[in-house]
């Protein structure tokens, strides 16, 4: 290879950054999730850490998994550990994801399906927010009336952070993302009915506060539990021998 | 009761508890789990000068709560709401005879609401039979998310719920509270999911749901039903102290619930000991939505009064002096 490579610990919090919290869509080196990073010539060790010992189960794999494959996918990282600390259900979500059990293996008899439809259900309220935040944008601006909302495409949006964040969602959820796309449009791609609109809104807003609010619950509840580690997360430790 | 600028309000805490967290009573680590979590809410979002020392907060006691509620809490009425968790604690987490002990001394300032698992079967039934007399039962709160052997929660449109809340209808217990949890089963879904009130509410139209904590953490898909369900009220315990530590968002919540629900279903609940209703009410009378928040409109007086107490003594038909009324009510019947 040629080219400056980046180092290794780099490439490790990259492939972390891509891992979201489902519940609050956004990612767990943001929220604090990640307790520490450590690398030696074997591979490389992740701590995770939630806000309580009661967080949901579901979402808590759901993230250990997702780390667990970003960093597998990390050329020339070498064995992976991921390890979820101080849950109710570390012992299952720890052993289950390293013997590679996936998600019915790990949980037994309390899983019946895949994870793949509660993912989805928070990938649409993920999406309906981040629709509301451009839409709201585009009111309050004055650049777009209500009655004129039905008819807003991605290439009216000005090209900011709302706008990325939005087609980001919308590639999640399987919407195209052509210029011409209508903004104002359910998680199948059907665009609201003028007479629904106003209502669309006010049901999206109350999504973005929930998830707003609950993003902003779990910080404050993550900080207080962990108020006696001080310093900054994760701590990071590279004990790798070569590059 | 409290009163500020003229105005007097009649106060129902509709969500208090007397718990054991002490370590004596723990089961199994998920005992000190429990408590450490709610410990760490309590820390969380109290003003620092009324945080407890974590001792006391696992045991506190009656007279303790009597102090805190009537005392100095402005407290008219307090409805207990219990809180089992027989899987994590030795005698329960909520201590049952003790709150009924003092709801007997007190029946003008307490109510009981004792809990039933539909996973008893027809054990718990007869069990649920005579609860409700020995209690006095007008209410119930239902833990969802409770786990009990394999299991652990259940939903409330499952058959065994049903002939449970058909039972209640029987034997007018008419309130029926639900906190729905996390780690329930199947684990595939989402836990906090709340579509099993809205069929629950639809097919028992003389029982109230009262859905704890708003819903949280999926607020607007509790608006979503109570918008439809006329049936479905909202408790603001877990709600109510972001007053003080996220006032922003306190604000979206009341104005989201305004809009969905309206004034007249949503109850107030301090959630005690995980906070104290002084400041919560205080604070609550004192509040008004912030001026960037423009979408809700601002909170009336009257609003207050219904949300602080009136809402919850109407569902709990309990005796409201003629003065902390409001004018329409006052002057009829």
């Amino acid at each position: 290879m040629t080219g400056t490579a980046r180092p290794v610990d780099t490439e490790v919090l990259a492939a972390l950054a891509t891992v979201l919290d489902p519940e609050l869509d956004e990612p767990v080196t943001e929220l604090g999730f990640v307790r520490s990073v450590t690398i030696d010539d074997d591979g490389v060790e992740v701590h995770l850490r939630l806000p309580t010992a009661f967080c949901a189960p579901n979402f808590a794999y759901l993230m250990v998994a997702d780390a667990y494959d970003a960093l597998a996918g990390v050329p020339g990282l070498g064995r992976v550990r991921v390890l979820l600390d101080d849950h109710h259900d570390s012992g299952t979500i720890n052993a289950g994801t390293a013997a590679g059990l996936g998600y019915v293996g790990t949980f037994g008899a309390e899983a019946e399906e895949s994870l793949d439809e509660l993912r989805r259900t928070f990938q649409r309220k993920a999406h309906t927010a981040a629709m509301e935040r451009c839409c709201r944008a585009m009111l309050t601006s004055g650049e777009r009336t209500v009655d004129e909302l039905p008819l807003l495409e991605l290439s009216d949006l000005p090209e900011n952070r709302l706008k990325s964040a939005l087609l980001r969602r919308r590639d999640a959820i399987g919407l195209p993302n052509r210029p011409h796309a209508r903004v104002l449009v359910d998680h199948t791609g059907t665009p609201a009915v003028p007479s629904d609109v106003a209502l669309w809104l006010r049901l999206a807003a109350t999504t973005r506060v929930s998830i707003e609010g609950n993003a902003h619950f779990c910080r404050g509840l993550l900080a207080t539990r962990y108020a006696d580690e001080s310093g900054p997360v994760p701590v990071v430790t590279n004990s790798r021998s070569h590059v | 009761m409290y009163a500020k600028d003229g105005e007097e309000y009649y106060i129902v805490d509709g969500h208090v508890h007397i718990w054991d967290g002490r370590a004596a009573n723990h089961k199994n680590v998920h005992g000190k789990q429990f408590i450490d979590c709610f410990y760490d809410y309590h820390r969380n979002l109290s003003p620092e000068e009324v945080i407890w020392d974590y001792d006391t907060y696992t045991y506190y006691g009656a007279e303790r709560l009597m102090k805190d509620l009537f005392a100095e809490g402005h407290v008219d009425h307090a409805i207990f709401q219990a809180t089992l968790l027989s899987d994590f604690y030795v005698n329960g987490f909520g201590q049952t005879e003790e709150a009924l002990a003092l709801t007997r001394q007190h029946p003008d300032k307490l109510t009981y609401n004792h809990a039933y698992d539909p996973r008893n079967g027809e054990a718990g039934l007869v069990r649920l039979r005579r609860d409700a007399e020995r209690m006095n039962l007008k209410g119930v709160k239902l833990y969802t998310a409770e786990w009990h052997g394999d299991s652990r929660g259940y939903k409330l449109d499952e058959p065994w719920s049903r002939r449970y809340l058909e039972e209640c209808l029987k034997l007018g217990i008419k309130n029926i509270h639900v906190h729905k949890g996390p780690t329930i089963r199947p684990l595939d879904r989402d836990a906090f999911d709340v579509a099993d009130i809205d069929k629950v509410a639809t097919d028992y139209l003389d029982l109230n749901f009262i859905v704890e904590h708003v819903g949280l953490p999926r607020l607007e898909d509790f608006c979503w039903i109570a918008t439809q369900e006329s049936n479905v009220y909202g408790g603001l315990a877990v709600a109510m102290p972001f007053i003080h530590a996220r006032p922003k968002y306190f604000a979206q919540i009341i104005g989201e619930l305004l809009y969905w629900l309206g004034e007249d279903r949503i109850l107030f609940g301090s959630d005690y000991a995980l906070w104290t209703p002084r400041w919560l009410v205080e604070k609550f009378v004192d509040f008004q939505i912030p001026a960037d928040l423009p979408e809700y409109p601002a909170i009336t007086a009257e609003q207050k009064k219904k949300i602080l107490g009136l809402n919850a003594a109407a569902l709990y038909d309990l005796d409201v002096p003629r003065q902390y009324r409001l004018p329409a009510a006052a002057a009829g019947v």
